[in-house]
Order: C-alpha cells, then structure tokens, then sequence
C-alpha cells in the first residue's frame, strides 16, 4: 500500500496527464455517443420495423470483445490505425447501444394520453417532441449515458493497447513489468473515476426524474458546466503529453519500452525535438501498421519477427542475409530499417534453473527426454508463429502430453517460476531469468532464425528531419546482450522507472 | 338558420375487422349550445370527438366544423379552435400550471407578456388563483383541481369550440356537483360551442342545452333535456332508469 503511495507521489504530473486523457476520452466519446444514439433511439423509436434490426446490430457490436474491436479497425483508414482517434471510435460504437435502447424505452414509456393531449392541443409533430416526449424521456436517456459513460472508463483501459494513453498505460506497463504496483496504480484511479461518473449521473438522473424542471434544469445546467470545465482542464493536461513531433512506438513488453524510451531520450537530447511516447502499442502487427499509417515514426524491430511475421517470408538462419533481406523489403514500402543494435533476442527456451541442475538439461535436445511428462506454456506470437513451438517441436522431436497452455508473454516467466509449468519461451535478453532464476537451453540445431534488434522509421520522417537518424544511428552496435539483460532486469525485477534506466545508460556511451 | 359550429353528416367510422364504431351517424351541434351525448362505455363517445379535431377522420360521410369539412382544414388550425378536455385530464407532468395553461398560446407564439396575462385569467375564471396556484405541478394539485386546469388549458386561445370527454368521470359527488356549477358559470361568460361526452345521463341534465343518446354507433333522440326525461323510447328510458336521483 505504501508502495502504491510512493508510485503515484513520485509519478504525480504523469498520473495527472493519464487521468487527463482518461477523462477527455470518457468524456468525449460519450458526448459523441449521445450525439448519435439519441436521434438514432428517436428515429427508431417510431418506426418499430426498424427498431428491431438496429437494436440486434447494436447488440452484436457490444459482444465484440473491445481489444478484438481496435484489431478490427486498426487498418481502416481514417477511423482506424493506433492513438486516440481509433479509441474515440471503438468507445463511441459502444456507448450508442445503451443510450438508443433508454431513448426508445423512454419515448415508448410515455402516458399515451399525454402524447395525445400534446397532438390535440395542435403540437406539430416536432413541438410534441422537444416539448413532451423528450423532457419527459430524459431521465431514462440520462440513465443510458451513465451506463455509456460507465462502460467507457472500462473499455478506455483497454484503449492504452492502442497508444490511445489514459490509466490503462500504467496497467499495461504493469502488466508487462508483472508489478502489482504499477497495474493497481491504473486500475485503482480508474476504478474511482468509474464510480465517480457513475454517482454523478445517478445525482443528475435523479434530478431529472424529479418533475422539477426548474431544479432539474439548473441541475442540468451546472451539471453540463462541470462536464465541460473538468474536459477543458484534462484537454490542458492531456495536450500537455501530446503535441509532440517525433513519434516512438513499441511494443507491450520491458524490453520493446526500455528501447522506445531509449530511442526517445536520444532524440530528445540530441535534436531538441519534441518527441510523442506511444509505448506498450500491442504487438508486431500493431507497431508494423502505425509505422505503415504514420501514427508513429519509429519503433525498434526485431530481423526475424520483420522476416516472417510482417513480410511473410519463409525462416532463415543467416544473420546477414535475413538483416538485409528485410531491409530491402522495408525499403520497398517507404520505410528504413537503421542498422542493427547490437544484440540478439532470439527465443530462449527457458526451464527452472533447479529442474536444469537437478537433470543437466543443457540443451534443448535434452528436453526431448522430458517433454513427455512436462508442461509447456508459451505466448501467443510464439504458437502462432512458423518460426515458433510448430516448427520447434519437429525440429526436435519434442511431445508434449498435452497442448501448450498459451498464456500472456509475461506472465509465462512467473508461472514457470511458480510450477505452473515446465518450460516456456521467453526472451534471450529478459531481466527476469535472472531474477527469477531460469535457464535458458541452448539452441544447439540453430532452429532459431536471429531477431537482431533495430530500429525501423519512417523514410519520410527521417528525409525531413536528418538529425533524427544522425541520433538513432548513435546507439547502432552499442546495446549489448548483457547490457539489454541488465536494463530490463533493472526495469523488471528491481521495479525501477525505465526513464531513469535509459537515461543511465546513454550516459554510460559518452 | 345559421351554420352549425358542428356537424356530422351520415358519418360512419369503423376499426378494421370489428362492427363500425360509428354507423351513418348525423348531430348538428348550434354555434353557443351545449350537446351532451349520453351512451354506455363503449358506444363510441370519445371516437366522435376526436373525429372533430381530426385526430380521426371519418371512413364514409364528413364531419363539419363552421362549415368546414375537417379534411379540408389544416390541421394545426382546426385544432386551434378546438379546445379538448381529455377523459384523464392528460396535463404534461414536467410543466407547472401556468406551463400547462400556456401552452397552446405559446404554441401559437404569443408574446410572452400576453401568455402571462391570458394565464392569470384562465385560472381566475376556472377559480384557482394564479397567485396560489400559477408555479405549482400537476402532482401536486386534486382531481378537481387538475380537471379545472384541464379545462382552462383548453380555453388557452379562446377557442370558439370545446369538446370534453368525461370532464368530471372521476370525480367524488360533491366534487362533481360542484365542478358542474363551475362550468355553468363559466359557460355564460364563454358562450362556447361545447360536446360533452358521458355515461352519465344525470351530468347531462345538469349541463348541457341539448342532450343526444348513442346506442351502436347512432344519435337514437337529439332534444331539450325536458323532452329526453319524457321520452318513451326503451333505450333512452333504460339510461334513465339508471339515474340514481331525479334532475333537477
């Protein structure tokens, strides 16, 4: 608990911006949802053919799981692609299914003798609308933007995976780092904020219902005014982020952040550039098509994963010729893949260092012995991947009993540390085989293909501003295995703040 | 003679797949007078007013008001001269009293100056001082008091016809006798021309100039109340021996 004080005493103004942005996106898509789902609940509310269908199409696009949703849109062009647009999409389509269905239950739950005072009293149909129907159906409405609004603090957690910023950045980095801390440091603030929107549309419902409609309007009135002044001040705070001119992206894993925010940092001291951090995008694809789009300029790639993942070429094992392979294929599509890091981050096939004492694993050949009775868990590329467990387990004879548990990538080395099972696939480079005491068998057939880190931009960006390469290219060749290890074991077992990490070690090139 | 202010011709309204509601059906109502049309629930009452504000219009025959076939008025207009007093009163929940007297004036974009006027007016005459009662809400008023709102919404432009649909239906007795001398004043300083609907046959009596009866979907007697009280026709006479008290 104290723990958790400390993070957000010392992550104060960052915290701050999170929060900012959370609210701006809550508070923006549920405005933009009532915008389109109340004259969406009116129109249907009077034309029951069509109620039906639109209701079941609303319904179907709530069941699509939200991190499915952004997969979905990340190539359409225009609402699509990472950052705060496409997560201002996915959240508006979810806010309309309940905000329609309280219209229309609200139109359709008035007296009919009202409406039929409102017609013989000479009402045009517009008159009856604004002066009847809708005053009287407001606190049903209200009742479904709170439940729009609700679900939006949720699902703008998610809208982190997208680059889209908000409290569920700290849950991701969480996540990725396997820190309670960091993931309640999101969670908890998010929590309150859903709690909180929730009680104060409850208030203004309340108000609503009241029949009151001087009280109800000025309640209406202040309410709207406090909507708007706590969207102003986020908008203040948010911008505070965003605005920026360089745009580093990566992964959701220690490493992939440890490199972004390195790749940043050198920009930012040696360009004077500002520079946009959309760290913990979602995976490979997610990076390749914000790269593709534009919403980022550069992230760090690994040569296999470029090889086999995004240009769908068979695997290969020749360092040089996959490095050069994959820059021509980059080249082609207008994007530049700077010269290797330094180090390699194949795939280590890790088991419990006691296990590998205990029987002299040293090799993953040896694990062909123990694979009959053993339990595998690996992460989802690593399933699916034609350079992963497939093209591994024939390579090397291995049978397991059962199929791998696939799990998340970093929850994989806390649960083999804890026997949850026997042997996962993590990074060569991750801090947490030495914190967590694993060992990583040798890949003695070289079925692995090599993922030699680099740095992949924009061509465009890098023509126009010459400096940013001349920055990138001073970290080529200068991050070593050992010394990636050590970062991420710095970031992850010793739970220290990345920015303090990177920036250590670009002073250490000086 | 001058022209009815309302009048059915042979009017015959019918619900798909069910008996006509109303059969070949014929009133003429005089500019000034009162009709009482007495029949059971039913019988179709309520169908025959809303024929004359056209929120219904007549399958065969034609319903005339001032002369004018209600097909041929624009709607909005007709319903402007048509004041309507609904069977449950029907007041807008969300507006207080002077909201709910305004709001045909304001409808009719009066200036604000003259809504807040004719208000004040409209509860003075229905005898709930717009002092006391002008800022208060529907949910807070009696029955009695919500139908005397009911009815001075409807006078809110001085409509020259008043079509009321059981006014006083769900009334207590003294309520009602009272309600009735209300109406009675007010109707000798509006001169309407007025339908009032019931299944009452003694309310009749005790309001209107001319009292008609409805049995399936027809005007079987048309008269002075005296001449409805000594009629021998069954129908009529069942109504009547209804009546719990002779009328006055």
């Amino acid at each position: 608990m104290t723990a958790l004080f400390r993070f957000w005493s010392s992550h104060r103004g960052e915290l701050a911006g999170l929060l900012g942005q959370h609210v701006l996106l809550v508070v923006t898509a549920t405005a933009a949802a009532a915008a389109l789902g109340v004259p969406l609940g009116i129109f249907a509310a009077r034309r029951p053919r069509l109620a039906a269908p639109l209701m079941a199409a609303a319904s179907i696009v709530q069941t699509i799981p939200s991190l499915a949703m952004f997969g979905f849109l990340l190539p359409v062009p225009l609402v699509g692609g990472v950052g705060a647009r496409a997560a201002l999409v996915v959240l508006v389509l979810y806010g309309v299914l309940p905000i329609v269905r309280t219209t229309i239950a609200g139109l359709r739950g008035i007296d009919a003798s009202i409406r039929e005072a409102g017609v013989a009293m000479g009402m045009r149909p517009r008159e009856l609308l604004r002066q009847v129907e809708l005053p009287l159906a407001l606190p049903s409405i209200v009742a479904g933007v709170r439940v729009a609004a609700v679900v939006g603090v949720g699902s703008a957690t998610i809208a982190a995976a997208i680059g889209a910023g908000g409290l569920g950045e700290y849950i991701y980095r969480g996540l990725s780092m396997v820190d309670t801390t960091v993931i309640l440091a999101g969670a908890i603030p998010a929590a309150v904020l859903a709690l909180a929107v929730d009680g104060a549309l409850l208030w203004l419902e309340r108000q609503l219902s009241a029949r009151r409609r001087a009280r109800s309007r000025r309640a209406a009135v202040s309410f709207a005014a406090a909507v708007a002044a706590l969207a102003l001040l986020s908008s203040g705070v948010a911008a505070r982020r965003a605005g920026g001119k360089i745009v580093v992206g990566s992964k959701n894993f220690t490493e992939q952040n440890v490199l972004g925010e390195l790749l940043a940092q050198v920009i930012e001291r040696d360009t004077g550039l500002p520079v946009d951090r959309r760290l913990n995008l979602g995976g490979t694809i997610i990076c390749d098509r914000a790269l593709t789009t534009g919403d980022i300029d550069v992230y760090v790639e690994y040569t296999g994963t470029a090889l086999t993942a995004i240009f769908q070429q068979p695997v290969n094992t020749d360092a040089s010729a996959v490095f050069t392979a994959v820059r021509d294929l980059y080249a082609r599509t207008g994007r530049t893949l700077l010269p290797p890091l330094g180090f390699n981050n194949t795939f280590a096939i890790l088991v419990r260092g006691a296990d590998a004492r205990a029987r002299g694993l040293k090799t993953i050949e040896d694990l062909a012995a123990e694979a009959p009775h053993w339990r595998a868990g690996f992460g989802y590329e690593f399933v699916g991947r034609p350079d992963g467990y497939p093209g591994m387990a024939r390579a090397y004879g291995l049978q397991f009993p059962a199929p791998p548990r696939v799990m998340d990538l970093t929850l994989s080395y806390r649960a083999l540390a804890s026997g949850q099972v026997d042997v996962i696939a993590g990074d060569a480079t991750a801090g947490l085989i030495k914190g967590l005491d694993l060992f990583q068998l040798d890949d003695n057939r070289h079925y692995f293909p090599p993922y030699d880190a680099a740095a992949v931009a924009r061509a465009e960006t890098l023509l126009r501003y010459p400096s940013v390469r001349t920055a990138l290219d001073r970290l080529s060749g200068r991050i070593s295995a050992a010394d990636m290890r050590a970062m991420n074991y710095a970031a992850d077992a010793e739970h220290r703040d990345i920015r303090d990490v990177a920036r250590e070690f670009l002073k250490t090139l000086n | 003679m001058a022209v009815p202010a309302i009048e059915f011709r042979d009017v015959t309204f019918r619900r798909p797949g069910r008996p006509p509601v109303l059969d070949r059906f014929s009133l003429a109502v005089e500019s000034g007078d009162v009709a009482a049309l007495v029949g059971r629930s039913g019988a179709g009452k309520t169908t025959l007013l809303k024929l004359v504000n056209r929120l219904l219009v007549p399958d065969s025959g034609a319903v005339l008001v001032e002369g004018r076939d209600t097909r041929e008025w624009e709607p909005i207009a007709l319903r402007r001269r048509v004041g309507y007093v609904l069977q449950d009163v029907g007041l807008f929940p969300h507006m207080t009293i002077a909201a709910n007297v305004g709001v045909v004036p304001r409808l009719a974009a009066w200036p604000p100056e003259r809504i807040a006027a004719r208000v004040d007016e409209l509860l003075d005459l229905v005898g709930l001082p717009a002092a006391q009662f002008a800022t208060r809400w529907p949910d807070e008023l009696s029955g009695g008091q919500r139908q005397r709102v009911g009815v001075a919404r409807a006078l809110g432009v001085d409509p020259p016809v008043l079509l009321m649909d059981e006014p006083f239906g769900a009334l207590d007795p003294l309520t009602r006798a009272e309600l009735h001398a209300e109406f009675r004043r007010i109707q000798a300083r509006v001169r309407k021309s007025v339908i009032i609907v019931s299944h009452d046959m003694g309310e009749a009596f005790a309001l209107a100039d001319r009292v008609g009866v409805v049995e399936d979907g027809r005007l079987i007697a048309y008269d002075r109340p005296a001449a409805i009280a000594a009629s021998r026709e069954g129908h009529v006479r069942r109504l009547l021996d209804a009546m719990p008290a002779v009328p006055r």
